[in-house]
């Protein structure tokens, strides 16, 4: 539920740094349950550019709305077009098929990240 | 996530638990919104088969005595005379000014004996006003809910499921009528009532039973593919059916005409609390109207409480909007201004500062084939 090799947001983001500079970001399996069954995943076109923080989409479930905020800064190079027609698979696959979208980082990652021991403790505190 | 006043539970909050249900706050019940199988998978559970719903949060109360009918009939605007013994019908309370205190179903159980089953987040209020008029009637009201519990198997398989734990002969039971009897040994109040559009049965029993009564169907409809539904689908299930639900489509700023529950309003019955408001109301052209709309684009997705505009202007509002399951589509209900509310029109709804097109389609959305 919080793969090691991730680094996570206070508000259920994930972003999976790659060596060359680039990052995949996407949603946790907490923030999945929290919204139950996903319908559509409104995501930016990529070439948008957005700071650490900012939102850059919206996820739909049946009962609810939540914002997407970039966990880090970067550029969209790609988004997960799959996701048009197959958006349980943020519920599903939340760490893998779910991803939302890959980025070119603008500079640093940002230090406010959490790892997944932190991760795991916030969670674990807001359930209770 | 913890909250300040502690929560109310029904006697089942440990059957929900111990199914992994996702616990939600519903008025000041612990309730479950969903279980592990989700919404979409409920809902579709009690359109083509068979869910069953904790209802046990819901209030009821017992008026019995010489002045039961006159005091019911005082308190509501159906025409509860007409009602016969074993017979339930929808209705409501209204304020003077034909706005509602509350929506209920009402059971004739005698000449003289009837059951009022309100809304759970209404119990105080509406037992309050209850009391409030009853002085003037030779009747005794009391305040059931605490001792009652309440399951709702909904779907069409409702009867294939259920018959096997009574001799109660269900099929004679007509929609919207009721008898009393056994099931899985439990004394039950068995209701052809629900509020998903499909059929299905209401069972009320004493609350200690409830468990044992909840697993005993839920062990009966298994191997039909019955599960356990929660408040998510019910949501879902009864916008479709335009079913209101109180603090969305009908509140105390509404009134039962523009609710577009006219069919529950026998203004010729005689006097009631409302009826002169709504007399009024009639005679003059009514400002808005509750419409059923479906947005025009996948993503626009309206929500509860939305705004509709008009040339960057509100004009009326969303009252509950989702995702439509069985549908396909995003479809809501509004209220509009009434030069507005046509078939095939369209109006815009605000979505996150964005004005997004919406059709006036035909309601309700859904309904099912007898």
């Amino acid at each position: 539920m919080f793969p090691a090799d991730l680094k996570y947001t206070k508000d259920h983001e994930w972003v999976k740094p790659a060596a060359d500079g680039t990052a995949v970001v996407g949603i946790t399996h907490y923030a999945q349950d929290a919204l139950g069954d996903v319908v559509f995943v409104d995501l930016p076109e990529a070439g948008a550019s957005f700071g650490a923080g900012e939102e850059f989409g919206t996820v739909e479930s049946v009962k609810t709305v939540s914002e997407l905020n970039m966990p880090t800064a970067g550029e969209v190079i790609e988004v997960n077009a799959a996701l048009a027609d197959h958006p349980e698979a943020v519920n599903e696959d939340p760490y893998g098929k779910g991803w939302m979208v890959k980025i070119k980082l603008d500079g640093a990652l940002a230090g406010d990240l959490l790892d997944a021991a932190a991760y795991e403790a916030l969670v674990s505190a807001e359930s209770h | 996530m913890s909250t300040a006043t502690e929560l109310m539970k029904t006697p089942l909050n440990a059957a929900h638990r111990a199914l992994n249900a996702k616990m939600v706050d519903f008025g000041g019940w612990d309730m479950p919104v969903q279980y592990p199988t989700g919404i979409i998978a409920e809902h579709e559970a009690v359109r083509a088969k068979a869910g069953l719903f904790d209802v046990s949060h819901m209030g009821e109360f017992r008026v019995k005595g010489p002045g039961a009918l006159a005091l019911v009939e005082h308190l509501t605007p159906n025409a509860v005379s007409k009602l016969a013994i074993g017979q339930v019908h929808y209705t409501a309370f209204l304020y003077e000014n034909g706005t509602f205190v509350d929506d209920l179903l009402v059971y004739r159980e005698g000449e003289q004996e009837f059951l009022l089953v309100v809304n759970a987040g209404n119990i105080d209020k509406d037992f309050a006003w209850v009391q409030k008029h009853a002085g003037a009637f030779d009747c005794a009201v009391t305040n059931e809910s605490p001792a009652t519990g309440q399951i709702a198997l909904q779907g069409p398989l409702a009867v294939d499921i259920l018959q096997p734990l009574t001799k109660t002969p269900l099929a004679p039971i007509g929609y919207y009528f009721f008898t009393h009897g056994e099931v899985a040994g439990i004394k039950c109040l068995i209701s052809r009532t629900g509020y998903t559009g499909e059929d299905g049965f209401e069972l009320y029993c004493a609350a200690g039973d409830t468990e044992k009564l909840w697993n005993a169907v839920l062990a009966a409809g298994k191997p039909a593919g019955l599960i356990p539904a929660g408040l998510g689908c019910r949501n879902t299930l009864r916008l479709e059916c335009k079913m209101a639900l109180y603090g969305h489509e009908i509140d105390d700023t509404i009134h039962a005409l523009e609710a577009g529950l006219g069919w529950i309003v026998k203004l010729d019955k005689g006097g009631f609390i409302g009826r002169e408001a709504l007399l009024a109301a009639k005679a003059a052209p009514a400002p808005r109207k509750l419409v059923g709309f479906k947005t025009l684009e996948k993503r626009d997705i309206a929500r509860d409480h939305m705004p509709v505009v008009q040339d960057g202007k509100q004009v009326g509002f969303v009252t509950s909007a989702a995702p439509s399951p069985t549908c396909g589509f995003n479809l809501g209900l509004a209220y509009v201004p009434t030069e507005s509310a046509k078939v095939g029109g369209r109006i815009q709804i605000e979505i996150r500062g964005r004005a997004v097109d919406a059709e006036i389609i035909p309601t309700p959305f859904y309904k099912r084939s007898k």
